[in-house]
């Protein structure tokens, strides 16, 4: 069977993911592409403006397409269907035949029929060329307008925004987002934007375009004002693409849209349409998920089952508008006859929520959310599976008078048939399906459901549902380190900072058994350096740490060490350079340059590393503590001092950020990096924490990483000066410290985080723990305590004692053979030890 | 009948850590524990094929006293030498004798 899709989006990619899931024969497929590029995230466009790239929006796997033997056409626009013969044809004259068409070509932006809309610098805002032309025309703008007021005029705002253009809203309706929210929260709404800095013209409806005084458009309202811009953005709701559809004879709706049953079959044998083009019951669903829904749906009914159907889809929505808490659900504006309403606003904090409720009160029909959106999972899990309210539903919405949370509905009341997470269509028997097998942690019940892993908004659910589950199954779970101590290492940290312990040994008399073990007492030694920050090599601590961290060099393969001094952000002179080489010629160590931009010897024995290293000292040099499970370089590129487009100056940065951090043991390692453009070549969205400059100071990014499982960085926080960087650093790491498992990274740890990036961002911007002091404290204390552990060690006699080979004996490991290689020196193989092959004496 | 080879003072082991020692040509790794109880074994991992026993963390894991190797992290029991991952491992363990606060090892 050969099946075509026109188009080829988010809901256009969701169909053809399903259909390689879930097909028992392979299909040839063919997909036909107007676009330049495969499926993007157009939901999160504006993120493009705030760090991401094209690249970054992709929903496409590159492997997509050759793994699954689907073909994808780009650039290529079809121009007409004969349902009759089944076949498409192309623009550039193809004619391709179908056994199975799939019409996904999306919407358009409405563009208002005003005078002067065609102008220079009057765009839309839809796919990624669109962002390319916005961001060109913006660069040479200085204030730019969005008409409309709905979600995408807002989120386009936002985009002007973060291109640092003087930024105002214009919108028809007397309120902002007409449709989903109220007049009262439409007023909360207002204000929160009007803080920002965006101006808000509701009411306004454009006449015509012209030339501007001061800008390079006028625009002319009805009521006789106008307001000058340079760039125009007209974000003024969708319409369908259905005129391939409408040109071939098969059925649209009076005001557009293809007309589609409960299959998403369209009135041609054959052809389904899904998406935003599909007219389903007089509906044009705008949001993704109920596009998803019909994808699943035609796929299904494609493939010859006839179990799934389309019956309409929940337009509830949750979002973030320039940072402010958006919700609305179902009957919004209580429309039902005889509803009532319930309704709480704070206008100091510019909160606003309201339910509506059925006569009886029985039963919650809608609700709107302003500024604080945290009720939003109960509300949408009780209309959606139309549950019956609790005896006082303003519960729901009231803050709690004793400053505890308020009631929430537990996830153990909500059906099996609940979809947790709408985006991915995810229900909680699915979470619960994938608990029963064995699934304990929130970061692998995401990625093997799916839940949670769009939008992100049901996060906290999906960690409920889990928590839950495992309690009913009378899961312990189990967190214990390991047979010593049953603790997890947050709880182990706890115990030592409440308890002031500092040994081992106190810690494992009053709070573990036995001996301890390789896990244990590395762990412990960690939190201590943490929290008390005592040379590592001190008598009691000593024997607790990793053999890297008690020679303070990395053990390799054949058990000699690599040396790794410090260079702050890779920046070193020319005589450093001189005496890192002859060092590593005099002691004949092999030597490498790190991809941390910085130099290690390999090939020094055990009884080599204390006179080394006071050569190095001597020098000036320090400790890198390439050994450790703490900070370890911050990458940085050549920055403004050099660099025509640099516009911080990185290095500089990057030295006062590793000079700030150096030392600083955590649950993991950490690596940094600061770039000083947006070009970033210092490559910072793959680190623990990035930094890149703005015209403004600094963007700040969290949770990335290279390695086996790599991870994009998340904005945490942008335009920052270097003072509040710093403060939102030490916030981040010692939250980190204090709250991960061992050996946990920080991105693992940001994906097992129970209410994802907002709650960090809430933590560490907002300070909605009260912890912020005390964490900067206790990161300056820990600043202030550094100590380069390697100049302690070379001037303490009894430490220096620990550098020998043989305890009785002054020979060396016999072992320990190098051959020649390149010019320098490597470990000799089995085979060349057992003189097979002639070795070279070094 | 073994030799006993006098090592070094039982003072000069840390406790709680390893040390390497050349006996007759052989790496020997010692162990001296909280309780003062001192054991033997060889200094080689074959897993890494490299001495560094020595170097491992000492505890216990199921009521045995181990050592983990610093590079692949197996454990040995002190007392025999076996490996805890794999029984089919075991590395040399000796006898430790302790004289006048001298120690010897029986080889």
């Amino acid at each position: 069977m050969r099946i075509v899709m026109i188009g080829h989006g988010m809901v256009g990619h969701r169909f053809l993911e399903t259909l390689a899931k879930k097909a028992s024969v392979p299909h040839e497929v063919i997909v036909l592409a107007e676009e330049p590029r495969p499926a993007y995230d157009r939901v999160q466009l504006s993120a493009f403006f705030s760090g991401k790239t094209a690249e970054d929006l992709s929903v496409t796997p590159t492997d997509f397409f050759s793994t699954t033997g689907y073909g994808l056409q780009l650039n290529t626009r079809a121009t007409h269907i004969d349902s009759a013969a089944k076949t498409v044809t192309t623009q550039s004259g193809d004619v391709i035949h179908y056994d199975k068409l799939v019409l996904a070509t999306g919407s358009y932006p409405f563009v208002p029929p005003v005078q002067g809309n065609n102008r220079e610098g009057c765009l839309v805002y839809r796919t990624i060329e669109d962002l390319y032309a916005i961001q060109e025309t913006a660069a040479k703008s200085k204030v730019g307008v969005v008409v409309g007021g709905g979600l995408l005029g807002l989120e386009a705002a936002k985009a002007l925004k973060d291109l640092g253009l003087e930024t105002h809203v214009v919108e028809f309706a007397p309120r902002l987002m007409a449709v989903q929210i109220d007049d009262m929260g439409g007023k909360v709404l207002r204000t929160k934007i009007s803080e920002l800095g965006v101006g808000i013209h509701t009411e306004r409806n454009t006449v015509e375009i012209v030339d501007g005084e001061k800008c390079r458009h006028a625009m002319k309202f009805s009521d006789g004002t106008s307001l000058e811009t340079d760039m125009i953005l007209f974000s003024a709701g969708i319409r369908p693409r259905d005129d391939i559809a409408r040109a071939s004879g098969i059925t649209v709706g009076a005001r557009g849209g293809i007309v589609v049953d409960n299959f998403c079959r369209t009135n041609a044998p054959d052809v389904y349409a899904i998406g935003e083009c599909a007219l389903w019951d007089g509906k044009i669903y705008g949001l993704v998920a109920p596009g998803y829904q019909m994808a699943e749906v035609a796929c299904t009914h494609l493939l010859g089952n006839e179990d799934k159907q389309f019956t309409g889809a929940d337009m509830s929505t949750k979002l973030k508008l320039m940072g402010v808490d958006v919700a609305s659900i179902g009957d919004a504006h209580g429309t039902t006859a005889g509803s009532l309403n319930y309704s709480y606003i704070d206008e100091r904090n510019q909160v606003y929520k309201k339910l509506v409720v059925s006569n009886d009160g029985k039963k919650l029909l809608g609700a709107v959310l302003v500024g604080d959106v945290e009720a939003y999972g109960d509300l949408l899990q009780l209309k959606l599976n139309d549950m019956t309210l609790p005896e006082k539903p303003e519960a729901l919405i009231l803050p709690a008078s004793d400053g505890s949370k308020p009631v929430g509905l537990g996830v153990d009341a909500l059906p099996m048939s609940a979809v947790i997470c709408s985006c991915n269509n995810v229900t909680k028997q699915d979470l619960c399906t994938a608990i029963e097998v064995g699934v304990m942690e929130l970061g692998e019940l995401k990625s093997c459901t799916k839940a949670a892993t769009s939008c992100g908004g049901c996060s906290a659910l999906v960690g409920q549902v889990l928590k839950c589950e495992l309690q009913k199954r009378g899961v312990e779970v189990k967190k214990d380190i390991c047979e010593h101590f049953a603790y997890s290492r947050q709880e182990m940290y706890h115990l030592a900072k409440i308890g002031n312990i500092r040994t081992f040994e106190d810690f494992i008399v009053k709070h573990g058994k036995g001996d301890g073990c390789d896990i244990c007492k590395p762990t412990a030694a960690s939190i201590f350096a943490s929290l008390w920050n005592e040379h590592i090599l001190k008598k009691p601590l000593a024997g607790l740490q990793d053999t890297n961290d008690y020679f303070l060099a990395n053990m390799q393969k054949d058990g000699t060490y690599s040396i790794v001094p410090r260079i702050p952000g890779g920046e070193i002179t020319p005589e450093g350079l001189i005496i890192i080489g002859e060092i590593a010629k005099k002691y004949k160590l092999y030597t490498k340059i790190t991809g941390g931009q910085r130099i290690d010897l390999f090939g020094a024995r055990v009884e080599q590393l204390p006179v080394i290293w006071k050569e190095l000292v001597d020098a000036g040099f320090e400790s890198g503590h390439a050994y450790g499970k703490s900070l370890r370089t911050v990458k940085s590129c050549v920055g403004s001092t050099w660099c025509r487009y640099g516009v911080q100056d990185s290095v500089g940065f990057a030295i006062d950020l590793e000079n700030r951090y150096r030392g600083l043991r955590s649950p993991h390692k950490l690596k940094f990096a600061v770039s000083g453009c947006t070009r970033e070549c210092a490559e910072a969205q793959s680190k623990d924490v990035g930094v890149i400059a703005t015209e403004k100071g600094w963007n700040l990014y969290v949770c990335g990483n290279g390695g086996m499982k790599p991870r994009h960085a998340e904005l945490l926080a942008g335009d920052l000066d270097s003072e509040t960087l710093i403060k939102y650093v030490d916030r981040f790491l010692m939250f980190y410290i204090r709250t991960a498992d061992r050996l946990q990274r920080t991105s693992v740890w940001r994906d097992n985080l129970e209410g994802g990036l907002d709650y960090l961002k809430d933590v560490i911007i907002n300070d909605s723990l009260g912890i912020a002091d005390e964490l900067e404290m206790q990161m300056q204390y820990v600043a202030d305590t550094f100590a380069c552990e390697w100049k302690e060690a070379i001037n303490n006699p009894e430490t220096l004692k620990r550098f020998r080979s043989f305890v009785n004996s002054d020979e060396v490991d016999n072992n320990v053979v190098f051959v020649q290689e390149r010019g320098q020196i490597r470990p000799a193989t089995a085979q060349e030890k057992a003189g097979r092959i002639a070795v070279a004496e070094v | 009948m073994s030799n006993l080879v006098k090592i070094c003072p039982v003072a000069e082991l840390p406790v709680n850590l390893g040390v390497g020692a050349l006996v007759n040509g052989q790496q020997v790794a010692l162990f001296k524990l909280n309780n003062g109880d001192v054991y033997a074994i060889g200094n080689f991992d074959p897993f890494s094929e490299a001495n560094v026993l020595s170097r491992g963390l000492v505890g216990d894991l199921q009521g045995q006293k181990v050592v983990a190797s610093p590079i692949y992290k197996h454990h040995y029991n002190l007392k025999t030498g076996e490996c805890l991952e794999d029984s089919t491992v075991k590395v040399p363990s000796y006898q430790v004798v302790v004289q006048n606060d001298e120690l010897y090892l029986a080889v």
